[in-house]
């Protein structure tokens, strides 16, 4: 299966069990935002690969459209595209907020060069493009990383 | 109709509208008070100047945004840290700090959310929704009771709180219609209910290169500050990355290492109509429109608190009509028009009164009208109000139409009785609509037309006794529309005129009541009075009040009246035989509309007998010697020259310019009209001047008097009623 088709219905697996998808394990993702005194952070959880080019979401916190483009690295590597995060999208995160989803990610997404970034943007703050960028490793899973600038930690557990 | 499409939105969504124009008004102070603090970038200045000094003061800049209101932020990374401040575009530097303003923050989402998410997002867009419902209809409304669109700053007249009402709205409406209005678009926008626009898809061919100063760029030298919107820097490091400008034209791509320009959009139709919608609504880049609009809102939770005493005190006034019989048994057909719902109050005291005399009643709205349907009814008695100026009330819509279309009158007998008030020009129009087109008809007539001024429980209790006696029937008719708070009033002093011309008649003078803090703090009863307010008497064996213009204003130290025995006067029988230190119960009705008002017109007062006692209160307050000229008309002045010698020292004091006489008996009588024509070129001249014409006194006096003034003022082209739509032409008529 192409991944990147697999990623966009990664999201939607939680409480499914597809077939083809053997080689799939629950990766738990958590945010914490730090109290940044603003309002909800919109977030933007995807991947990109070795090369640095978008291979697919995993999540959109945020669920006004007009808003995406202040998530600039996605917005300009998806050209704002919606279809991106359809039924991967939930609320954005209040200040000092965790945000925590539970995917099912093939297996193959580890170990291989591919990149988790997140973009975070606050109403009448800065926005912030790639506020965390984490590989994919086996070995990384369970190390809390911070943000630059709303993220206080950020950790994927498999 | 109309009217219950502005109650229910009004009453329902009342808290609603009233937390979303407090919160409104409240924001609307930020982008004035953000436009005063920001450092403002000098006239001409460019973007390429302004990044270059940023850039300067903070290496590690990644974006530059301009607000509406000037202010300038910048956003950077020293060292992995984020910094962020307001710029003085003089120097690059920060001046203040970039965090969010947390009261306007909090603010903004109780305005536009209730602190709800996208639910109360939706209840503030119902708000919105109901506050346009409510400008609209009441637009309407206005425009109604003023009698059209061209008056509608026309002065208003009626119970306070009315008032009020209309006067804040007839300011406030167009703010509120622009708030309302652009509030529902955005919701809309917020919802992606409408287009938006796009950002430029990213540019594939790129230098490569990086380095190129940003003071440099052609597009950012070209580019003034005042229509930059944001300049993000490209990612450090990433050659691939640009640098993109957003203006008030639209947004673009600068190369990185050559500074050329790699795409541009311009700002599609959609983006700039939200864009201003958006200005309109929140007052950003329009400070001082939102300063005005937030004022305009400030007005909502006023309109609320009189909307609900306009409302309660309709609901008060209307009573359940106890023992209707049905239309085709009923030996007397009442029919009802009202608007407020007064009427029907007066309708019931009606119906009561008829059933208690043996009569079965059948009470109904006018508007439902069917005359092949009182197969049994020996009189048709109508109460009509009137709306505005001269159209027919709520519950009276259709009626004319009805008795136009009929092929003939019904056989019984009709009584019209009219309810208005008379310092309306069109005082009960309406009622006087339906006696002549009921006389067209040929409709037998039961009693002539009458009419009741400001719901007068006096008026009401006379036509009782006249409908009685049409009827064979003994009727007494007591209807107090609200239970006033009486006080014991003990008389001081009295002075006697009027014997010798068979007319006993008394200037009697009241001492103060005791006034409660809490009436002296609200100013409610006796703590505040005027002359020509009224104080109501309750005579001793009638529930019914009897009104009597006061002479005397509250700073004069005591409460004045005249009051003229009538021959089967109850209660000024009782009245004229009070000695010193006798009490009577009495209340106080305000009477707004008979004022002399503020300001140095000249007052020109007529008034005959009893009359006089609100003219010389008024001449009495007049330490500001406003020009004054009493016209008094008495039936001697050897016996009913009231205030006479005060008249004669008030001209001394400059309160009273020129008193001119008509005495009615003796050898050459001449009445009050008399001495009007025969100083018609002043009189003329004073009205063109601007003079305020106040009449008190009784019917017939006051229809002579309007006759006289209207064949006077002919030749300036003015008449009396149109000095009765500006406000100057009062009547207290009894």
């Amino acid at each position: 299966m192409k991944l990147k088709t697999l990623l966009a219905t990664l999201a939607l697996t939680t409480a499914l069990t597809l077939p083809g998808l053997a080689m799939a394990r629950p990766v738990t993702l958590t945010t914490t935002l730090n109290t940044y005194g603003g309002d909800g952070a919109y977030l933007a959880l995807y991947v990109t690969d070795a090369s640095g080019a978008y291979m697919g979401s995993l999540w959109m916190a945020g669920d006004k459209s007009r808003y995406y483009e202040h998530l600039s690295d996605w917005y300009r590597a998806t050209g704002g595209d919606t279809a991106q995060v359809n039924g991967i999208t939930g609320a954005s995160v209040g200040a000092g907020r965790t945000l925590e989803i539970t995917l099912d990610l093939a297996d193959s997404l580890f170990d291989a060069g591919y990149t988790l970034h997140i973009d975070a943007a606050v109403e009448d703050m800065r926005d912030s493009p790639n506020e965390v960028a984490v590989p994919l490793t086996t070995a990384g899973a369970g190390t809390p990383v911070t943000g630059r600038r709303y993220i206080a930690s950020f950790a994927y557990d498999m | 109709m109309i009217r219950a499409l502005h109650r229910w939105p009004g009453l329902l969504a009342l808290a609603l509208v009233t937390v979303l124009s407090l919160s409104g008004a409240a924001l609307s102070v930020f982008p004035a008070a953000e436009r005063i603090a920001a450092p403002q970038a000098e006239a001409g200045m460019t973007v390429a100047t302004l990044a270059d000094r940023i850039q300067g003061a903070y290496p590690g800049v990644e974006q530059i945004r301009r607000a509406p209101s000037g202010r300038i932020t910048a956003y950077w990374f020293d060292q992995g840290t984020p910094g962020a401040a307001v710029i003085d575009p003089a120097t690059g530097q920060g001046a203040a700090s970039a965090d969010p303003n947390q009261t306007q923050r909090w603010l903004t989402n109780l305005h536009r959310s209730l602190f709800l998410g996208d639910g109360g997002r939706i209840a503030t867009a119902v708000g919105a929704a109901a506050m346009l419902v409510l400008a609209l209809s009441g637009t309407m409304l206005v425009a109604r009771r003023a009698g059209g669109w061209r008056h509608w700053f026309a002065r208003l007249r009626g119970p306070l709180a009315g008032r009020l009402h209309v006067e804040i709205a007839r300011i406030a409406v167009v703010g509120l219609v622009l708030s309302s209005t652009t509030a529902l678009w955005m919701t809309a926008s917020t919802f992606d209910l409408l287009p938006g626009g796009g950002v430029p898809a990213m540019p594939v061919g790129v230098s490569g290169e990086t380095g190129f100063a940003p003071g440099q760029m052609l597009l950012l030298a070209e580019t003034p500050v005042a229509q930059l919107r944001e300049l993000t820097f490209p990612y450090p490091g990433d050659a691939t990355d640009v640098f993109a400008l957003k203006t008030d034209k639209g947004t673009g791509y600068l190369d990185q290492g050559t500074g050329a320009l790699l795409a541009w959009t311009d700002l599609s139709v959609w983006e700039r109509v939200s864009e201003t919608i958006y200005m309109l609504h929140t007052g950003q880049g329009a400070a001082t429109l939102g300063l005005v609009l937030g004022l305009m809102a400030l007005g909502v939770p006023a309109m609320g608190v009189t909307g609900v005493v306009v409302w309660l005190a309709g609901r008060r006034g209307r009573p359940r009509i106890r023992g209707n019989q049905s239309a085709g048994r009923a030996e007397t057909i009442l029919l009802v028009g009202s608007e407020g719902g007064s009427t029907w109050g007066f309708a019931a005291t009606l119906h009561a009164a008829l059933t208690q005399a043996g009569q079965s009643v059948h009470t109904a709205p006018m508007s439902a009208f069917a005359p092949e349907r009182y197969a049994a009814a020996n009189r048709i008695i109508v109460l009509a109000a009137t709306y505005g100026d001269g159209d027919a009330p709520a519950s009276a819509k259709g009626f004319l139409d009805r008795l136009a279309a009929a092929d003939r009158a019904p056989d019984a007998p009709l009584a019209v009785l009219g309810f208005g008030d008379r310092s309306f020009p069109a005082y009960c129009a309406f009622a006087k609509a339906v006696a002549a087109a009921a006389e067209a008809k040929r409709w037998p007539q039961l009693m002539a037309i009458d009419t009741i001024d400001r719901q007068s429980p006096q008026d009401f209790a006379r036509w009782g006794g006249a409908l009685g006696d049409a009827m064979g029937v003994d009727l007494e008719l007591s209807h107090q529309p609200v239970r006033p708070v009486t006080e014991t009033l003990t008389l001081v002093s009295r002075r006697d005129y009027g014997a010798e011309v068979q007319a006993p008649t008394a200037i009697l003078r009241f001492a103060l009541p005791r006034v409660s803090l809490w009436q002296r703090f609200v100013r409610a009863g006796f703590a505040r009075f005027d002359a020509g307010d009224l104080i109501g008497i309750l005579p001793e064996g009638s529930p019914v009040p009897r009104f009597y213009s006061l002479a005397s204003a509250r700073r004069d130290g005591f409460i004045e009246i005249v009051v003229k025995k009538h021959p089967r006067g109850l209660a000024s029988g009782q009245l004229i035989a009070l000695e010193p230190g006798d009490t009577v119960i009495a209340f106080l009705r305000r009477n707004p509309g008979f004022r002399p008002g503020r300001g140095r017109a000249p007052l020109i007062l007529i008034g005959a007998g009893t009359g006089i006692g609100p003219l010389a209160g008024f001449v009495r307050g007049n330490a500001r010697q406003r020009p004054v000229h009493l016209f008094f008309g008495m039936r001697h002045p050897d016996s009913d020259f009231f205030y006479g010698e005060e008249l004669r020292a008030w001209q001394k004091e400059g309160r009273l310019t020129r008193l001119v006489t008509a005495v009615s008996r003796g050898t050459r009588p001449h009445y009050v009209q008399d001495a009007l024509r025969g100083d018609a070129a002043q009189v003329a001249q004073l009205v063109r001047d601007g003079a305020r014409v106040m009449v008190c006194g009784g019917r017939d006096m006051a229809a002579g008097v309007a006759d006289a003034l209207a064949e006077i003022l002919a030749p300036t082209g003015l008449t009396p009623a149109v000095l009765k739509t500006e406000g100057r032409y009062v009547e207290d008529v009894y």
